[in-house]
């Protein structure tokens, strides 16, 4: 087993992903609506990848041998920018354009918009096929970086997601690291009502893929998975990430209505004590 | 690449992509279980890992193409018309198109040249489909040499494309060494009356053979080889418009959204005082049959071609 985390990498990872989710909240409330359930479960999985995971530079943000990163559920747009952002791939202030006509910022990921997107995504099921070729393409080249996506656990219902599910076994893809955002609701109710994608752990199995479990708002557990991943044994790796839709925004938090709903600034300040962040206009 | 003339088509699209793919590495192809059928097994053979046989997943392949993309590469990625347009037209407009990448996309087996496999495998809306997506380029080659000149251009070409074509021989209509760029017609034959305006190899014999029986009844016809059909190639088309004053288009796929939709909206819109025939499907569905058969039930042989031109010249 991997060395867990030392605590003072824990609180430097729960400083960025606290900052990421506000940054986030406050992106959406100031436009006013947008999806924010699914960004704010996939926050400290961000975080994980891009101050302890991934190797990507954001003052060469195309360089060859990064790792790539596809946000195969692309509706989620907004934490990864606030991911971006403080990252400084591109301005803070950016975030208050989301969804403005002539942004960079658009409510699903364009790769020809924004700063360290690799891939365009929006219609679900799509980018997890987009990231089996990038992972085929850096094996070609022989470059040892990894190809990582995050789908949607309701994504999962696309049969797309399973054809990419063959591939990436049949070509041995083990530099391929997916994440599957586990939080079970989707716009018209819970995963499990609407079609359910149990057993998730044994789909992943049968179709050849190593497959790790992780309470996606640890970043122990978080560490755990992606550092078991880390083997190259033929696989690709499947982690899932078991977590709470809208984590973070009590009002919201768990419940199915979050997907796309409506925020105010008033609301989000409230939550922060008043605190704002300073790129905020 | 000896003797392209005489290559089954997908000989020469196959040869070509061998040839591309020794002087770069980024040259991979894609296939979905029908890599007999595009006959790029000589690829797989040469450069097994760059030869990438998606399984029956047209929709996944597309995705696949994609993200070699974004890694550099410049796939080609090859399927029945059928399923390159309808199966796999969200991932091809979205992950490809809209993404702004280099996915080469090639529909095998155009209109009726599907024959036997029928009205499930017989694309008579391809082209409609894929003229509706921003920038595209979008060709049908006629002869060997035409398709392996035009792979070129399209490996050239930076951005994605739909390569329509036909797998089998055709009686050649270009020399070795002739010269074509993307968004470009030939001129074949000129002529004073009517133009006919031909789209791809099976059509182009017909529209050959047309132009020969009109000749017989004293009426003299240019004809193009429009090859490109988006661009559409509209300096040829209005030169023509001007100099017969009627237009005849012959297009093996519906008459909506086709080659004849394109040349009507450029002289619609321009104002160009010219009759217009357009020889295509008529709003019908594919069905079983020999390419022969199947070419004279929607009236796409010469005989209607030429009739159609007599009507429109009231001769």
């Amino acid at each position: 087993m991997p060395a867990p985390l030392s605590q003072t990498e824990v609180a430097s990872l729960r400083a960025f992903a606290d900052k990421i989710r506000m940054y986030d909240l406050f992106c959406i409330a100031r436009l006013g609506v947008g999806h924010v359930g699914g960004s704010l479960s996939i926050i400290e999985t961000l975080a994980y990848l891009y101050q302890k995971e991934m190797n990507v530079d954001p003052k060469d943000p195309r360089k060859e041998d990064r790792d790539f990163f596809v946000l195969s559920k692309g509706h989620s747009g907004p934490a990864l920018y606030s991911t971006l952002a403080i990252r400084g791939f591109f301005p803070e202030e950016w975030l208050n354009t989301l969804n403005q006509g002539g942004t960079r910022l658009p409510s699903h990921c364009d790769r020809n918009q924004t700063p360290g997107i690799d891939m365009s995504t929006g219609s679900l099921g799509q980018g997890l096929s987009a990231a089996c070729g990038s992972a085929c393409g850096q094996k070609l080249k022989n470059l040892s970086s990894h190809t990582y996506a995050l789908i949607g656990d309701g994504e999962t219902q696309e049969g797309q997601v399973w054809e990419a599910a063959m591939f990436a076994a049949q070509f041995k893809l083990d530099h391929l690291i997916a994440v599957t955002d586990y939080n079970k609701l989707q716009i018209d109710g819970t995963v499990a009502q609407i079609m359910n994608i149990e057993d998730l752990t044994a789909k992943w199995t049968a179709f050849g893929w190593q497959v790790e479990r992780a309470d996606g708002h640890d970043f122990q557990q978080i560490h755990q998975a992606f550092q078991a991943c880390h083997v190259c044994d033929g696989r690709p790796k499947m982690i899932i990430m078991d977590t709470i839709k809208g984590k973070g925004f009590p009002r919201l938090e768990g419940k199915v209505e979050n997907h796309n709903a409506n925020l105010t600034l008033d609301e989000i300040k409230e939550l922060y004590n008043g605190e704002v962040p300073s790129w905020l206009k | 690449m000896a003797e392209v003339a005489n290559l089954e088509m997908r000989q020469a699209y196959c040869q070509t992509l061998q040839a591309l793919a020794r002087k770069d590495p980024r040259v991979v192809v894609l296939e979905a279980d029908l890599m007999k059928a595009s006959g790029t097994m000589p690829f797989k053979k040469e450069f097994p890992d760059r030869g990438i046989d998606c399984g029956i997943a047209e929709s996944n392949m597309i995705g696949i193409a994609s993200g070699l993309c974004i890694q550099g590469f410049i796939p080609f990625a090859a399927t029945f018309g059928c399923f390159a347009a309808r199966r796999t037209f969200d991932q091809f407009f979205l992950s490809a198109n809209y993404a702004r990448l280099n996915v080469k996309l090639t529909g095998t087996d155009p209109g009726v040249s599907a024959a036997y496999n029928g009205g499930t495998h017989m694309p008579f809306e391809d082209i409609g489909l894929m003229r509706m997506i921003p920038g595209i380029v979008i060709v049908e080659t006629s002869d060997a040499v035409s398709t392996a000149a035009i792979v070129e251009k399209l490996y050239e070409h930076k951005g994605c494309s739909y390569l329509r074509l036909h797998r089998k021989t055709v009686a050649p209509i270009y020399a070795e060494g002739e010269q074509f760029e993307l968004g470009k017609s030939k001129l074949l034959r000129k002529g004073t009356d009517v133009t006919l305006v031909g789209l791809g190899a099976v059509m182009m014999a017909q529209v050959l053979e047309a132009a020969r029986l009109l000749e017989g009844k004293g009426i003299s016809a240019s004809v193009i080889d429009a090859i490109s059909v988006k661009p559409l190639d509209a300096d040829l088309i209005r030169e023509q418009a001007r100099l017969t004053g009627a237009i005849v288009t012959c297009e093996n796929h519906q008459v909506a959204g086709g080659i004849g939709a394109a040349v009507a909206d450029l002289l619609t819109e321009e104002g160009i005082c010219c009759r217009l025939g357009r020889i295509g499907v008529e709003d019908r569905f594919g069905q079983v049959g020999t390419q022969a058969f199947l070419t004279r039930e929607y009236h796409l042989d010469a005989e209607s071609i030429a009739a159609r031109a007599c009507k429109l010249l009231g001769k």
